[in-house]
């Protein structure tokens, strides 16, 4: 027999045996992978969808909000400290009007009104009490009838807090003065009030702008002089037409307004229109839709920014714990024998270790020199990644000794190529589950811990959400706003993430639908 | 014989957890910068002789030697020295467990019952208008943080409303409520019966808001749990053998599928009660209670070193010690279910 070359067999020596295309049977659907199977069945869960848009939304805001706003995260104005969420837009609908209810009593009703007519008295010569309550800087905006609680009158009004603040007292020098004037003639808008005679024995507070008109000496009464003393005002019987509050205002020899006094060589003290002062400083009208906080922060960008920081540290968080636990327990399941049982008594210690005592031992210890933010992420991730890790292991466990591995195996797989491309695939579904389900336990337990006080996350550079609540719950009963809108973030944010990553669960694990945990 | 072999197992377990954490918080509290009452003109004989005997002037691991050394032969775990100057930290810290466990006690109490109830009430009636408004409700305040409903409820039952105090009552104040002189308060805590004033109504009254703070988060937890465990029992095959052979529904469910579904929730409520004791640090902040996590909360504000190494071993204890009872109940409750089996 003659010696056949096997690696040079000429080509004609091949015949065709059959002469037909072969194929496979086309599909007349396109081909589901795992993930799109998985958005597919995610896409159905109701719940979960709208959870994930508000989680973008908040998101969004969170990215947005300080762009749009005229505010930013150091923005602090300590004289609207505490004001409630006020809006040009939103105030034609009735909310975010910048109003509070008040409980006023005669004297506190009369400085009140007494702002808006000291406002509408522009060059010193009076206004009346109709003219007053008619100005636009009329902090009473609405008023109810007036009633008697102990033989003392009260009326219920609903008062504009940014223009409560009424008058101020500012000492500035000549350049300053002269800035303030200039922009008084550019925009049309009086910034600078008659000067008060701050030393009248009419006058009851020397440091308040706001008691301009006579009082009776060592009370708020409003009273009109009359020869050889003072009489009261019945506020309940006058003519507000006619009415005309008595002034102290600051005058000259020939009895001329005076509008400002000198201090010294150089200084003058003046006395503003708060409102329009802050317009003359900052350019716009103050508007602060969610309201301003204790120092003066606006409460929106403050959220905003602290939403980003609690977002951040729960993803980041999130990403160390499924990096670390998809090793270490991949390195468990895959090996297991005498490896898994030395790390498996590591993890044990380390879940035994309490949270809290952690955190705060790396807060007290690490904090000054790697930051409250660093250590905080530390404390987490020190405890965090047992979880996943525990997860990643069961899979392993599960699938190591399947047909398939065996298979790529014979073929020569290396164990990084065996773990990682053939058995870990398995568990990502239940991994990222559990790392979505992870975002909002940090976000709780970074809440807690700021409002602790384990954790400062604070300053003009920016906040967290825990620590606004903190901040708020000395004064929440009197300004909810503070509490109400970061307490609403973080429930949101609580309860969108829970059912989203409870609708991931399921899209990647149809058989574990509607078991908890 | 396997299972006495699994209890010592975690027994000995938790002890080497628990003297491993000891050495870190140990290490590293030591390592923070200390002070001691004022400075050293103000210290008394008395406590110039405590700062001696607790090695406080020598070197970190010299002192942890000290300090193990005293607390296995007398059980001395140090003195507090900001807190309650110059006071046993034993005796600071057991002080204060009452009033923390009976305002857990109480949120279990109110809690535990209608958890379940509300749980076994949606699974009954699974996929109709009632459970779906359990379900979401339940979802709702699973999510929610507790400090959350404690802000909801002081703010309405107690600004708004009025209804309630808004902080946990001291002893004088729950002695001033039941018509006794300060006098009589102080006799009976001297003669050890103050929990007669921490069981007492007014007590119970100013623990109203805390208590369901604590509460609903506990009860939303329980239903959903006893929801999915009851409904997944009561499509098991058992369950249509039961009603083949004649069982009406009810009596299937409460004979067979109950039972079964208590499995897994049993050791959930025994470990609710094994951490009653650690109570809820951020419960206790809000509305100013007197208890244990007021006390650790100050001792690291105030870096009152003895009593934060106590108190955090208090809590790993009791914290290491549930997951022990919880895994051991389920062989109780269950005896198919045996722990450590391979």
């Amino acid at each position: 027999m003659k010696d056949i070359d096997i690696n040079n067999i000429p080509k004609e020596k091949f015949v065709l045996l059959e002469n037909r295309d072969l194929h496979d049977v086309k599909f007349d659907t396109k081909p589901i992978g795992y993930f799109h199977d998985a958005w597919i069945r995610f896409r159905k869960n109701k719940a979960s969808v709208t959870a994930a848009v508000i989680i973008l939304c908040i998101v969004l805001f969170a990215i947005f909000a300080p762009l749009i706003s005229p505010y930013d995260v150091s923005y602090s104005e300590t004289g609207y400290s505490n004001k409630v969420p006020k809006d040009k837009f939103l105030s034609n609908f009735g909310i975010a009007t910048g109003q509070t209810e008040r409980k006023l009593n005669n004297n506190g009703y009369a400085k009140e009104i007494g702002i808006g007519i000291a406002a509408a008295d522009t060059d010193g010569t009076g206004a009346t009490w109709a003219e007053g309550l008619n100005n636009e800087f009329c902090p009473v905006k609405s008023e109810g009838d007036v009633y008697i609680t102990e033989e003392k009158e009260y009326r219920n009004a609903k008062v504009d807090v940014y223009l409560e603040e009424g008058f101020r007292y500012f000492t500035v020098t000549d350049e300053q003065l002269a800035d303030i004037q200039a922009w008084e003639q550019e925009t049309g808008k009086q910034v600078i009030y008659p000067m008060v005679d701050t030393r009248s024995e009419y006058c009851f507070d020397a440091n308040d702008a706001n008691c301009w008109y006579k009082t009776r000496p060592g009370s708020l009464a409003p009273v009109r002089t009359v020869i050889g003393g003072t009489a009261s005002i019945n506020l309940s019987e006058i003519d507000t037409d006619t009415m005309v509050l008595e002034d102290n205002y600051l005058r000259d020899e020939k009895g001329n307004v005076l509008f400002k006094r000198g201090i010294g060589q150089t200084m003058w003290k003046i006395r503003v229109l708060y409102y329009n002062y802050y317009q003359y400083k900052h350019g716009f009208e103050p508007y602060h839709v969610f309201g301003t906080d204790g120092s003066g922060y606006d409460i929106c960008v403050r959220l905003a920014d602290g939403i980003r920081l609690s977002l951040l540290i729960a993803v980041a968080v999130s990403l160390i714990n499924f990096t670390i636990g998809t090793i270490y327990g991949a390195i468990e399941g895959y090996f297991g024998g005498w490896v898994d049982i030395v790390l498996e008594r590591v993890s044990d210690i380390l879940s035994g270790v309490p949270f809290i005592v952690v955190a705060t031992l790396f807060q007290l210890y690490y904090s000054a020199k790697a930051g409250p933010v660093v250590s905080l992420l530390f404390a987490f991730v020190l405890t965090g990644w047992l979880g996943t890790a525990y997860r990643v292991r069961t899979q392993f466990y599960r699938f190591k000794n399947s047909e398939y591995v065996f298979a790529a195996r014979t073929l020569g797989a290396s164990n990084k190529r065996l773990m990682f491309k053939h058995i870990f695939p398995n568990s990502l579904g239940t991994i990222i589950t559990s790392s979505v389900l992870v975002i909002p336990g940090v976000i709780f337990s970074e809440a807690m811990l700021s409002y602790l006080g384990i954790v400062m996350l604070q300053g003009d550079s920016g906040t967290s959400l825990g620590t606004m609540l903190a901040n708020a719950q000395g004064v929440f009963t009197q300004y909810p706003h503070e509490m109400l809108f970061p307490a609403l973030v973080i429930s949101l944010l609580m309860i969108s993430f829970n059912l989203f990553g409870n609708g991931l669960r399921d899209a990647f694990n149809p058989s574990l639908r509607g078991v908890e945990d | 014989m396997q299972m006495t072999k699994y209890v010592i197992k975690r027994i000995l377990l938790m002890f080497l957890t628990l003297f491993i954490i000891f050495t870190i918080c140990f290490v590293l509290i030591k390592s923070l910068p200390m002070t001691v009452s004022g400075g050293t003109q103000d210290q008394t004989q008395e406590e110039i002789a405590r700062l001696e005997r607790l090695g406080y002037n020598k070197p970190v691991m010299e002192q942890y030697g000290i300090y193990l050394k005293n607390i296995f032969t007398e059980w001395d775990w140090g003195t507090s020295w900001k807190i309650e100057k110059n006071a046993d930290v034993t005796q600071v810290l057991f002080s204060r467990i009452a009033p923390t466990l009976i305002l857990n006690v109480y949120s279990l109490i109110i809690a535990i019952p209608l958890g379940i109830g509300l749980g076994i009430f949606a699974a009954l009636k699974k996929n109709r208008w009632q459970d779906h408004v359990i379900s979401t409700v339940v979802i709702l305040f699973v999510s929610v943080p507790s400090y959350v409903y404690a802000f909801l409820v002081q703010y309405l039952l107690y600004f708004k409303a009025g209804a309630f105090p808004s902080v946990i009552y001291s002893l004088a104040d729950a002695g001033k409520a039941l018509g006794l002189t300060d006098a009589a308060v102080q006799a009976m805590i001297a003669n050890g019966e103050s929990w007669r004033l921490w069981l007492s109504g007014p007590m119970l009254y100013s623990m109203v808001l805390p208590v369901m703070s604590l509460a609903f988060g506990t009860i939303a937890g329980l239903a959903r749990f006893t929801r999915a465990e009851l409904t997944e029992v009561l499509t098991s095959d058992f369950m249509l053998l039961a009603r083949a052979k004649g069982l009406t529904k009810a009596q299937a469910t409460t004979r067979h599928a109950l039972r079964n579904a208590m499995v897994p929730i049993l050791p959930m409520i025994i470990g609710e009660f094994a951490s009653v004791l650690s109570g809820s640090l951020i419960i206790e902040r809000i509305f100013s209670g007197p208890g244990v996590g007021a006390l650790y909360l100050n001792s690291i504000n105030q870096l009152d070193y003895d009593v934060f190494m106590f108190v955090s071993m208090f809590y790993t204890l009791i914290s290491l010690s549930a997951s022990i009872l919880i895994d051991l109940s389920y062989g109780f409750i269950d005896p198919r279910i045996r722990m450590g089996a391979k």
